[in-house]
């Protein structure tokens, strides 16, 4: 099953024979890191090409759980098609949920009410610590400090239980709808809410205490994977990943949707470009994330949660792109309405689709193991790789 | 901006706005050209996607788009042309890197082809795949049966 036009090199083995060579002698080993490995945070094969342990190249071959989401989109209404845009991005199906709502909206061209930004807002970036963690308890147990994972999903529950008080669904929540929101906040919302603040501030500090200094974590992270933000701008890679390698840019900030004007906020950026600094700057967001939650649940309106939107929605023919910062990257939505009920084409911008681009040049005179210490701090979810 | 390059090319550009977006219709002649215009003069040096459309009814039957943001303006434009079944489009790797998979994504959906990628097969689907999907004429319980009979050993996917 294997296709030769995928291997990067073609070693043959009679050759090496004629010359009185073994095959280990031969200078490229062409190793498969298969899609079945604990460490690809999915289905990813990367097909490394190594001199002895240093890696003089990868190719990454993906689409093993491509599940033509796209195609559905043309086969579905608007409304059917806000459970799909969850189930890309698994681990932040939130924020996708509010990226494809905020399309529709604008083809539709309505806004929710300000309840529903507030309550979007803060539910949104409750998602994004809890996409930080998974990513920390992940991308440290790859590289070998076991004990994180354990904390940061304990913390997770938290959210997740948020979450399945709020809409009944703790991974793919569906939380949103076109036009605002379903479900009104339960009674006791914002006490639990600001009850988790206070139980989550400390332990990003223990997180650090763990890690920051950790002289095995700082060997292993520092001048790993360095990218520069010129490489970075040059390969569409967004997110936490640019912010590293010093681009102070945040769509929060720079495009603003969903009422993020109405906060403040800082925008975390690192120097080097390299894994340590990545992890500090998703630690950092971490932070500013709480801040977030906090002036939004201090500042939570009242009033309707839904605007007026048509029970049957056919949006006038035209187009929109609109992207979000998702806690991976710019997450973009390019959406073709044709005047009927079901869209003419609904093209999803992955992140970690664009960022996985740069493993190639990021793992390039690396060792091995740094090449699963890279697959985990660009922070990939397979899912929305493949969708 | 868009005056400048409306002055330039003339005809071959058309803007238009939707929605408080802006984008612009090229012709296909004028694209390797406008988006190197558009990369080293405009400053849009991000591109954000590459997409593609397809519209069996119109005789210049794919629409091929291209996101792009500058980051020192703050403003993203979509880059629109047209083009025939079965005709190719210069490759914009040499300009962005990143367009890279993007342009492999729409060579593995819709079957355009782009002249000097570096690798232009299949990303998403198995290298052996017959069919493009994302066109309209392929049906959404539609797969490749002869390569699910050799490779997986089963009848159908289905």
């Amino acid at each position: 099953m294997t296709d030769p036009n995928t291997t990067l090199a073609h070693v043959d083995i009679a050759d090496l024979a004629a010359h009185d060579k073994t095959y280990l002698d031969a200078n490229e080993l062409v190793i498969n890191m298969g899609p079945q490995h604990p460490a690809t945070h999915g289905v990813l094969r990367v097909i490394l090409r190594l001199d002895g342990e240093k890696v003089l190249g990868l190719e990454c071959v993906i689409g093993y759980l491509h599940r033509g989401v796209e195609k559905i989109g043309e086969h579905r209404t608007y409304t059917m098609f806000n459970p799909y845009a969850d189930r890309m991005d698994y681990v932040a199906a939130v924020s996708n949920g509010l990226g494809y709502c905020e399309t529709v909206e604008k083809l539709l061209n309505v806004e929710a009410p300000p309840r529903a930004q507030y309550v979007r807002v803060i539910l949104t970036e409750l998602n994004r610590i809890a996409s930080h963690l998974l990513w920390l308890g992940t991308h440290a147990l790859d590289i070998g400090a076991i004990t994180p994972l354990f904390y940061t999903f304990r913390d997770r529950e938290e959210i997740l239980k948020i979450y399945e008080k709020y809409c009944g669904a703790r991974l793919t929540t569906h939380a949103f709808r076109i036009g605002g929101l379903q479900y009104e906040t339960y009674t006791g919302f914002e006490k639990e809410v600001k009850n988790f603040l206070n139980f989550f501030r400390p332990k990003i500090d223990e997180y650090e205490e763990l890690l920051t200094t950790n002289r095995i974590w700082v060997e292993r992270t520092k001048n790993v994977g360095a990218i520069s933000a010129e490489d970075c701008i040059a390969l569409g890679v967004t997110g936490p990943v640019l912010r590293a390698s010093g681009v102070k840019w945040d769509l929060r900030k720079a495009q603003p949707y969903a009422n993020y004007k109405n906060f403040d906020f800082d925008i975390p950026i690192g120097e080097n470009g390299d894994t340590y600094d990545r992890y500090l700057v998703r630690m950092a967001e971490m932070r500013q994330s709480v801040r977030i939650i906090e002036q939004a649940v201090d500042a939570l309106p009242e009033g309707p949660i839904m605007a007026k939107v048509p029970k049957v929605m056919k949006p006038p023919a035209g187009e929109v792109y609109h992207s979000i910062e998702a806690p991976k990257g710019e997450r973009g939505y390019f959406i073709v309405s044709d005047g009927s009920t079901q869209p003419y084409r609904v093209r999803v911008r992955p992140p970690s689709f664009v960022n996985l681009q740069a493993l190639d040049l990021m793992c390039r005179g690396e060792l091995v193991a740094d090449v699963i210490a890279v697959i985990g701090t660009l922070d990939i979810v397979l899912g929305e790789v493949d969708r | 901006m868009v005056a400048r390059l409306k002055g330039s090319y003339g005809s071959g550009i058309e803007p238009l706005t939707y929605a408080g977006q802006n984008y612009m219709v090229v012709d296909r002649s004028l694209i390797p050209e406008v988006l190197q215009v558009l990369r080293n003069e405009e400053q849009f040096d991000y591109c954000v996607d590459i997409t593609a459309l397809h519209y069996p009814q119109r005789e210049k039957q794919f629409e091929v788009v291209w996101v792009l943001y500058s980051f020192a303006r703050n403003e993203r434009i979509r880059v629109k042309t047209q083009i025939a079944d079965g005709a190719t489009l210069p490759s914009s790797v040499p300009i962005w890197a990143g367009a890279n998979w993007l342009e492999r994504e729409v060579f593995d959906m819709f079957g355009i082809k782009f002249d000097g990628h570096p690798d232009m097969k299949r990303i998403l689907l198995p290298d052996g795949w017959k069919g493009h999907p994302l066109r309209k004429d392929y049906g959404i319980l539609q797969q490749d049966n002869e390569w699910v009979q050799i490779n997986l050993g089963i009848e159908s996917g289905q």
